[in-house]
């Protein structure tokens, strides 16, 4: 489904290699000293955006690998969250089992949803997910077992020895979770289940036809990206400490899947980096006015225009044409830009080696 | 009371049928589900608002000048976006529809704020006529009423005029219609003009019942889908009884069974339907194009 002009062989070429060991190395060294240096208050944000990232993992399972979307992905945060919280309080379980189980119930629905939706042909699965999304917090709206619309407040969780309760440690927490999560995620697409996957997003009908069990895998994606999704839920809910039905909205699904298509479908790099700048943009919409220069131009803009009250939409609207003129100009996102400009760099470089004449500089 | 029922299920199946017959005429000619639907809908309903409370001017112009937005939001958005795009693969396109909405719905709050506004209309939702031993409020009378003309009008437009015939014959094959002089890209940009006018009536009439903002079709576009899936996502006929079977189910299960989970039955009609008869209950099967 994803068309690429570009050598595949190439593409592979620039990313792997012996320096990719060096490349994680150094980044969690970036990892483990950022909430170091950075002020208590950004861990906060830190740690929202590597939810944001689990679910960006899951969704470039779904979306980006296999080639089918979800828009109720916001539902299975909810159920990974409840779960998690619903465990702790009600049966007294510890964070450390809550989660994992949290993220198979997760899998569970997705399984149980994906299965009549996956084994047709045609937007099924858009449809179901889309109902399932908004059923979802209606239930939790109206079920005392769930708090209703007043929400759950989230016990403190220990890790063993280990208190959970500061932002910091929650950071290496969610961190190491993500890592974990990403590098399994990576390791998942070069196996026979992903390619598999890819079969199936590339040409359904050639997958079939080469043995591949379209809808056994399509339901497998779509569980694995629940999963992950689910276990972001439960991290969420641990961060944030209250949960409500009001934060799992229909426009949170879709701002999910912005996120993957943003950063560029099927390009694990791309997810993380669109999960980013999306999970900043939601966690910052309310204060788009104490942006510098364009805060200002903004409000100013939005009193002649349209309305201040309505500000934090502006969120939206951003997210929306994001999508739209990835779409439309770069259908490959941030990873296409990124294979781009190594191309341009490489093609300038070959050019000057061609064009000069074998000197002591060149190689 | 079953009458009562009835009554209010034919009601809200209208508005279900009208969201039903606009995706499906879309999704019929380019197997693209249109979630944008809802949300190009909403954004008419504020432009009769806008026209209604800044503009004072009656409700003929005001209606009109959002039927008019909404034929030119569709034409635009098939001619300037969905068309525009270099990969126009299902996921792209399905995507592209997405992302529009999400756009639509920000500005939408972004222009008219979050808060609930009470929507104006010439019938009143709480003004009750008795018809046999059933009372129905004049805006559902209102409301059954205009959206079976609408439907009418629309199936014989298809079935009775030069242009619907060119339509239905794209729907149907879009090569062998062009090399017989239909202009098919005409065509599909005004089903999209005809799709959203058809979506932009069922929130108009939706407006009254609850009030304005910007999540004002959300349900309804589940809804639609739902009565679509049902009746047949690639028959027209069937859609439309497919949202007036779905109020009525609705309404039946929020008297009998639960008010609160009454949202949830749409989700767990398209459930049972994909289970037992993916094709809905008037639609044949699909075959899958290679």
């Amino acid at each position: 489904m994803i068309q690429s002009s570009r050598d595949h062989y190439a593409d592979i070429r620039l990313f792997s290699g012996r320096g990719s060991w060096l490349k994680l190395a150094l980044l969690l060294v970036v990892l483990v000293s950022l909430p170091l240096v950075l002020p208590g208050y950004r861990v906060f944000t830190l740690n929202y955006m590597a939810v944001f990232v689990i679910v960006g993992l899951g969704m470039n399972v779904l979306v980006g690998d296999t080639g089918q979307i979800s828009l109720g992905h916001a539902g299975f945060l909810a159920i990974g969250a409840y779960t998690t919280v619903l465990l702790m309080t009600r049966l007294g379980m510890p964070f450390p089992f809550a989660l994992p189980i949290a993220g198979c119930v997760s899998a569970l629905f997705g399984f149980l949803l994906g299965l009549p939706a996956l084994r047709l042909a045609g937007p099924y699965l858009a449809i179901a997910t889309l109902g399932f999304g908004l059923a979802i917090t209606q239930i939790i709206a109206h079920s005392a077992l769930f708090g209703g619309h007043m929400g759950l407040v989230v016990p403190d969780a220990t890790l063993g020895p280990f208190s959970l309760s500061g932002d910091v440690s929650k950071y290496y927490l969610i961190v190491g979770v993500a890592v974990v999560l990403a590098l399994g995620v990576r390791n998942l697409s070069v196996t026979r289940v992903g390619r598999a996957f890819r079969a199936i997003r590339d040409n359904e009908i050639a997958a079939a036809t080469m043995g591949v069990d379209v809808a056994y895998y399509k339901t497998l994606s779509f569980a694995v990206s629940a999963a992950l999704t689910g276990v972001a839920g439960g991290l969420l809910a641990l961060m944030t400490g209250f949960i409500s039905p009001g934060v799992f909205t229909f426009t949170l699904s879709l701002m999910f899947l912005a996120m993957v298509v943003f950063g560029g479908l099927g390009s694990i790099p791309g997810a993380i980096l669109g999960s980013i700048v999306m999970g900043y943009l939601n966690l910052e919409m309310d204060a788009f006015q104490e942006l510098p220069v364009l805060g200002r131009a903004l409000e100013d803009f939005s009193e002649r225009f349209m309305s201040t009250v309505g500000l934090p939409n502006f969120g939206w609207v951003v997210t929306g044409m994001l999508i739209v003129f990835t779409i439309l100009l770069e259908p490959q996102g941030l990873y296409g830009l990124w294979i781009r400009a190594l191309k341009a760099i490489k093609r300038s470089k070959s050019a000057d080696a061609n064009s000069s004449l074998p000197g002591p500089g060149a190689n | 009371m079953l009458l009562q029922v009835l009554a209010s299920g034919l009601s809200a199946g209208s508005i279900y049928a009208l969201m039903a017959l606009a995706l499906v005429i879309t999704y019929k000619t380019t197997e693209v589900p249109n979630f944008a639907q809802g949300d190009m809908a909403m954004v008419s309903a504020f432009i009769a608002y806008m026209f209604l409370t800044d503009f004072q001017t009656g409700f003929i112009v005001a209606f009109g000048a959002a039927l008019v937005f909404a034929f030119l939001l569709g034409v635009g958005f098939e001619g300037l976006v969905l068309r525009r795009m270099r990969n126009p693969t299902h996921l792209n396109l399905i995507i592209m529809t997405l992302g529009f909405t999400l756009a639509l719905f920000g500005l939408a709050g972004w222009k008219w704020g979050a808060d609930q506004r009470r929507f104006p209309f010439p019938v009143s939702a709480s003004e009750v006529v008795r018809l046999g031993g059933v009372s129905v409020s004049t805006l559902s009378v209102a409301t059954i009423l205009i959206a079976a003309v609408l439907m009418v009008v629309v199936f014989a437009f298809f079935r009775f005029t030069k242009l619907g015939i060119a339509m239905q014959a794209t729907q149907q094959d879009p090569i062998a219609a062009r090399i017989n002089g239909v202009p098919t890209r005409a065509v599909v940009g005004l089903t999209f003009g005809i799709s959203s006018v058809i979506g932009s009536v069922a929130a108009l009439l939706t407006a009254p019942l609850i009030t304005l903002d910007p999540t004002l079709m959300w349900d309804a576009l589940l809804k639609g889908f739902a009565a679509a899936v049902l009746g047949g996502l690639n028959t027209p006929v069937g859609a439309v009884l497919g949202g007036y079977l779905l109020g009525v189910i609705e309404n039946l299960f929020g008297a009998y069974v639960s008010v609160e989970f009454k949202s949830v039955v749409a989700f767990l009609i398209i459930v049972i339907v994909l289970w037992f008869r993916p094709s809905g209950l008037f639609g044949r099967h699909h075959e899958r194009k290679v």
